[in-house]
């Protein structure tokens, strides 16, 4: 690495933001979005996203009100959409995790366009994941036996089974985003604040901002708990998705009894919470005009990372019938080579395949790589196939048990896909309210990756000021932006 | 609340354009040997720390007792639920072992270290403080945008309103400005106005 007192430009690195872009134009692109009227569309897009939660409240209130018999769960399929989307809800949630805190310990400076955007995400997906497992129990107003509380039965949970694990893996990732994401946020509310022309505006972002003052004495304690919550939040995102796969992998079913589960469902969860983050990220990035910092080297290395992610789930699709073959079990087989691929599900299974391991395979090429309609379309292909990965594991292991007299078609209900939708719906509510009164994009942090914010940076002579910088100076470990090359 | 009516300043505060000005000035309030005083920036800058002449963040001797507390309350109920108070007895399996143990005394861990870190940095930040004489400043607003400030606190044993005016001056601040405390200033004058 070339002297790291050089500032960025020096050392031939580009610039992470656009042209043009200074400390103040950032303040202003990012928090105009909550201060102007909200546009035509954002009405269009909440009112739409609002009625869909409605029909959410009405699906699981009839489902409370009749039971689960209104899902097409049956008899061999115990588990379908409900866990389905349990499963890709989480999955989605990941990548937020992911761009901030594993980015973050790898110095990837280009995160910091998007790690709000992503943050924010992760915390609406793990709402959405919860409404499931709550309501799958069937009698809801049981689902504390899940938690260690003394109940009337004088019992405890059983601790050795995975889906106890689940409920605190779960609980606690909920718990630790939504820290992490307000330890971030309070800088950029403070700036919300300093911004406020009406005294409502003031008082409520100055109450949430706890008077946050910018001093570097709380700096300091400010990039040390972040640094901590990143670090912890690192093994915490892959143990939530290892644990989620140990619900199956744990079992004895053909095609869940394997290994290879927790890091395959990992990639595959990183795979489908970038795709969502694409798709989100290029609507709001067109409607509210942040192409200066959101660039197009972010969105390009964001297919970078799905063009891996989905590699690596296709190799596990691979590797799933490696194994299948090479064990030598007949159940194995029959799941992967004759139900899988060609028995009653095996549209579900192309569809998967198709859309997870062909569709990302564009990025290799850089045209695609940077055109927007193509990753627009791949992002959403990515979403569709994540969601068919779970079900075709779910339900195409379920629906031909160990007796062929019980063998079973599942097909949902209404009920069933309006609960679906409508946790679509409660996912865009509580985002468009997110983009509305939040500032979507790390002011903070932004700032601090332009040139000018290095106090090395001097505009007017280039060269000869670092001499008397002090040798030792505490640069280490700051490669600035080499990384976004 | 007799004859204090002259206001006593609580801060001065000086204003800079860029991070590398509110750098040199930093190096040369520490040079000075002042304690309470401060940067103010809109993001953290790098190397601020050792311009100011301080030590680490103390977070981290937060932190790990509670990330141990995690670890130890999650096996001490898992082994007295499952194993002591109530064996649950299912394919066979001991009442309590370790190895099922571990995932929730990792999110327990996980857990308990992130309230830590959030609470343990509010906490050394001595925040949420709504109140503060800087905020009387109405410049010091574009400190959340795009300006950069040095304050100096007048509880400071070397503060002198003219001494510390001149080293401000002397570190190319933009602008300088004494910040003095509203509540302070405002209630003797009320009595004033009774009596």
């Amino acid at each position: 690495m070339s002297s790291p007192n050089l500032p960025i430009k020096e050392i031939g690195e580009v610039s992470l933001v656009g042209e043009g872009t200074t400390i103040k134009s950032i303040t202003e692109t990012v928090c105009r979005v909550t201060e102007n009227k909200a546009p035509r569309g954002w009405w269009i897009g909440f009112l739409i996203a609002f009625n869909f939660t409605g029909i959410m409240g009405l699906a699981i209130g009839y489902l409370f009100w009749t039971g689960i018999g209104v899902w097409g769960n049956n008899a061999p399929v115990y588990w379908a959409w409900d866990i389905t989307n349990f499963v890709w809800w989480i999955g989605i949630g990941h990548a937020g995790t992911l761009i901030s805190a594993v980015l973050f310990l790898f110095r990837q400076k280009w995160r910091t366009s998007i790690n709000r955007f992503a943050e924010a995400m992760t915390i609406f997906a793990v709402l959405c994941a919860l409404v499931f497992p709550g309501i799958h129990v069937g009698r809801a107003w049981y689902a504390y036996y899940m938690l260690p509380i003394p109940n009337e039965m004088q019992m405890w949970p059983n601790f050795k089974s995975p889906l106890i694990w689940d409920v605190f893996a779960v609980s606690t990732y909920a718990t630790v985003s939504a820290l992490f994401w307000y330890v971030g946020l309070i800088p950029d509310l403070a700036t919300l604040r300093d911004r406020a022309k009406n005294d409502l505006r003031r008082r409520i972002y100055g109450a949430l901002a706890l008077g946050w003052r910018g001093a570097n004495r709380h700096w300091q304690n400010y990039e040390r708990a972040y640094l901590i919550l990143a670090a912890i939040s690192t093994p915490l995102v892959f143990s939530v998705h290892s644990v989620v796969s140990f619900d199956f992998a744990t079992s004895l079913m053909p095609g869940w009894h394997t290994t290879i589960f927790p890091p395959y469902f990992v990639a595959g969860a990183v795979f489908s919470g970038f795709a969502m983050v694409m798709t989100l990220m290029l609507i709001t990035r067109a409607v509210y005009g942040l192409r200066s910092i959101v660039t197009m080297k972010h969105l390009e290395l964001m297919n970078k990372i799905m063009l891996t992610t989905g590699s690596l789930v296709g190799y596990a699709y691979a590797m799933e019938f490696f194994v299948a073959w090479y064990s030598g079990n007949e159940y194995e087989r029959y799941v992967f080579f004759v139900n899988r691929a060609t028995g009653p599900y095996a549209w579900a299974y192309w569809t998967m395949v198709s859309c997870n391991v062909l569709s990302p395979q564009v990025f290799w090429f850089k045209r695609f790589r940077t055109s927007i309609p193509v990753m627009f379309v791949v992002s959403i292909l990515i979403n569709i196939g994540m969601w068919f990965e779970r079900f075709v594991i779910i339900v195409t292991s379920l629906h031909r048990d160990f007796l062929p007299s019980s063998w079973g078609y599942f097909r949902p209900t209404l009920v069933d896909i309006f609960t679906y939708l409508g946790t679509l719906g409660l996912f865009f509510t509580l985002f468009l309210l997110f983009i509305r009164w939040v500032p979507m994009i790390a002011i903070a942090e932004v700032k601090a990756t332009l040139p000018e914010a290095d106090p090395h940076h001097d505009p007017n002579e280039a060269h000869d000021d670092h001499a008397h910088e002090e040798e030792g100076d505490d640069h280490e470990g700051e490669p600035v932006a080499a990384e976004a090359e | 609340m007799s004859d204090e009516n002259e206001k006593k300043p609580a801060l001065l505060l000086a204003e800079f354009d860029t991070a590398r000005d509110v750098m040199h000035a930093a190096e040369k309030v520490r040079d000075a040997g002042y304690k309470n005083w401060d940067t103010h920036t809109p993001f953290p800058i790098h190397g601020m720390d050792r311009a100011m002449g301080l030590d680490q963040s103390k977070l981290g001797a937060i932190v790990f007792p509670a990330a141990m507390t995690g670890t130890t309350l999650g096996f001490l109920m898992m082994w007295w639920m499952n194993g002591v108070d109530y064996p649950l007895i299912i394919g066979g399996k001991p009442g309590f072992s370790l190895p099922s143990q571990i995932p929730i005394m990792f999110e327990l861990t996980v857990l308990l270290s992130a309230f830590a870190s959030v609470f343990g940095m509010l906490h050394l930040n001595k925040l949420p403080r709504h109140h503060h004489p800087i905020f009387n400043s109405e410049r010091f607003s574009a400190v959340t945008d795009h300006k950069f400030f040095v304050s100096i606190e007048s509880e400071d044993p070397k503060f002198d309103l003219e001494k510390t005016k001149k080293l401000l001056e002397q570190c190319h601040a933009t602008h300088i400005e004494v910040v003095f405390d509203d509540n302070e200033g405002e209630v003797p004058s009320e009595e004033e106005a009774h009596g």
